[in-house]
């Protein structure tokens, strides 16, 4: 059987492919925003926040659904953000510090109310540590489901408030003049941020998310100077490689999907970095090079400025 | 409906006072920016000359004192106020064209949702135009030199129709092509009946330049007409001694 065919009639690679779709166009499009905005690391702090919101949410419910875990992971991940906040505002701490601060204090607390759950006796909690490097291979029809309808919803907010996140982007001071409520909107594209970490934990994990919410942007940026396209192109590369790595990781057993799928972004961002016109680094070291022929040229054959002309072999290259 | 209300007044500013930390950026400073004015604000580093513009647009906060615009808190006022910040307080390797920069001096008229339409690129189209850059309506804006960049951040204001215009150090590090462009456009907005207030460093320039100046450091040393106030005596209590060399001299 073709990959295709089974794409279509295996429920459980169907649900895969589906369920990375999803988390590859909503986090690359979010990415797209995250680096423009120079936020890229804000995705690293949300992701790892969000680990104590899944575990809490699960002691609360004592079952696995998703959507508890996942509002849970959301609650988490917000509270994380505003903390850093009241940090950056109300101390002299800048912001990379409070980013450190707030993930390694929500992480590490995480990380110890995750071990207490999994040593409590009960069958329940099988499956909750998939939230540290995701498993594709456990998505059910349920997450795909839950999944969409959060990530819709991002995207819609992001169509309806396009040219306000364009301009606080951009020029937030100036959004500020046209009377647009800059810290209001900031808020918002913070939550859209946390969304987009939250429909990727199951199947990335909370580890390595952040990757999602940076590599799709940065690898789009090198290819064109529209923000329409790079947001289109951020979210097809995040796309790309969520299908290839949930594909990959579900085919070969017991390999985490966090890992293959920042390994397939890893390798679109490389090829963006090394071969895009006007700012790879192949495409600038050629255009440099072919400036430097031509200069050579010019500098033999144009006498000096009221001198005579070079001698032969005067400029080597 | 006091005096100070007067909707005649384009900017009327009364007390004001900020700080960043102790010590104050700005003490007690009134202004009186009277109608159809070409005001430069000069004073030497650290005056609160940018900090002054950005109180009278709500940007930093203000300890004591207010703005009132055409008689009206500046909040009420936003569709009479446009503002050109400094050149350097953007990152331009920022994925769009010159065209869409200028149109977003439209966004806060256009609306919650709403695109801009075919009306609000023709304005910007235009604005363009009025500052000599429409050859470079369609380039990447990082691809522009620092002179057209400034002339690119003048376009979106005057795409706004305000009927005021706050300018940070718009001729800062600019070209002569820029520094003639701009200044045409001043004229022409103060020939139209706008009122503009310029954040300026070149006091040379002043007399040719502005009909109005503010003399600032920290406090308010003098304002008025350029004739009025543009005096030895005031420049030598703004800037201390060091302004003998530069302009008494001249006469200025």
């Amino acid at each position: 059987m073709d990959i295709f065919t089974l794409i279509l009639t295996d429920y459980t690679i169907r649900n895969v492919v589906l369920g990375a779709l999803v988390l590859g166009i909503v986090s690359g499009t979010l990415s797209a925003f995250a680096v423009l905005r120079k936020q890229s690391l804000l995705g690293d702090t949300m992701s790892h926040a969000a680990l104590p919101g899944v575990v809490i949410a699960f002691i609360v419910t004592g079952a696995r659904a998703p959507l508890p875990l996942l509002i849970g992971a959301m609650i988490a991940g917000l509270l994380g953000t505003l903390l850093m906040g009241v940090i950056t505002s109300q101390t002299r701490i800048k912001q990379d510090s409070a980013q450190g601060v707030i993930l390694s204090v929500f992480f590490g607390f995480g990380l110890a109310l995750l071990s207490w759950v999994i040593r409590q006796p009960g069958a329940e909690h099988a499956g909750l540590n998939k939230f540290l490097f995701g498993q594709a291979a456990a998505t059910v029809e349920s997450d795909v489901i839950t999944m969409a309808v959060i990530g819709g919803i991002a995207l819609v907010v992001i169509g309806l408030f396009w040219k306000e996140f364009k301009l606080i982007s951009f020029d937030a001071q100036y959004a500020k003049t046209l009377g647009m409520p800059i810290g209001r909107l900031d808020i918002l594209i913070t939550t859209l941020i946390v969304i987009a970490v939250v429909v990727g934990l199951q199947m990335v994990g909370v580890v390595l998310m952040s990757a999602m919410i940076v590599a799709p942007g940065v690898a789009a940026r090198q290819w064109t100077q529209r923000l329409g396209v790079m947001v289109v192109l951020a979210s097809l590369f995040g796309a790309a490689a969520g299908v290839t790595g949930a594909l990959i990781s579900s085919a070969a057993l017991n390999v985490p999907t966090g890992p293959v799928i920042v390994l397939c972004i890893t390798a679109i961002v490389m090829v963006s970095l090394l071969f895009a016109p006007e700012r790879g680094i192949v495409w600038d070291a050629f255009r440099q090079a072919r400036n430097r022929r031509t200069l050579l040229e010019r500098l033999k054959h144009e006498p000096k400025p009221g001198g005579a002309p070079l001698p032969k072999g005067a400029y080597k290259p | 409906m006091t005096a100070t209300h007067d909707p005649e007044i384009p900017i009327l500013i009364e007390d004001l006072t900020v700080a960043y930390r102790e010590e104050p950026v700005l003490w007690d400073v009134d202004l009186n920016v009277p109608p159809g004015a070409l005001m430069a604000i000069v004073g030497p580093n650290g005056a609160g000359k940018s900090t002054l513009i950005k109180a009278a647009l709500d940007l930093v906060d203000k300890a004591a004192g207010r703005v009132l615009i055409f008689g009206k808190p500046y909040i009420e006022q936003r569709q009479q106020v446009a503002y050109v910040p400094q050149r350097g307080s953007v990152d331009w390797d920022f994925p769009t064209n010159a065209l869409d920069v200028v149109t977003m001096g439209r966004y806060g008229r256009i609306g919650w949702v709403k695109r801009p339409g075919k009306s609000d690129r023709e304005i910007a189209l235009h604005a363009l135009q009025q500052v000599g850059m429409e050859a470079f309506a369609q380039r990447q804006i990082s691809q522009l030199s620092g002179g057209q960049q400034q002339r690119v951040f003048l376009a979106r204001a005057l795409a706004q129709q305000a009927q005021i215009y706050i300018m940070d150090e718009p001729f800062q590090g600019v070209d002569a092509t820029t520094e003639r462009a701009i200044i045409t456009v001043l004229k022409d907005l103060q020939a139209d009946g706008r009122t503009v207030v310029v954040v300026h460093h070149d006091l040379e320039t002043v007399p040719d330049y502005f009909d109005h100046v503010l003399l600032l450091n920290v406090k308010a040393i003098a304002s008025g007409r350029v004739s009025d106030v543009f005096t030895p005596d005031n420049l030598r209590a703004t800037y201390g001694g060091r302004v003998d060399a530069l302009m008494i001299g001249k006469g200025a």
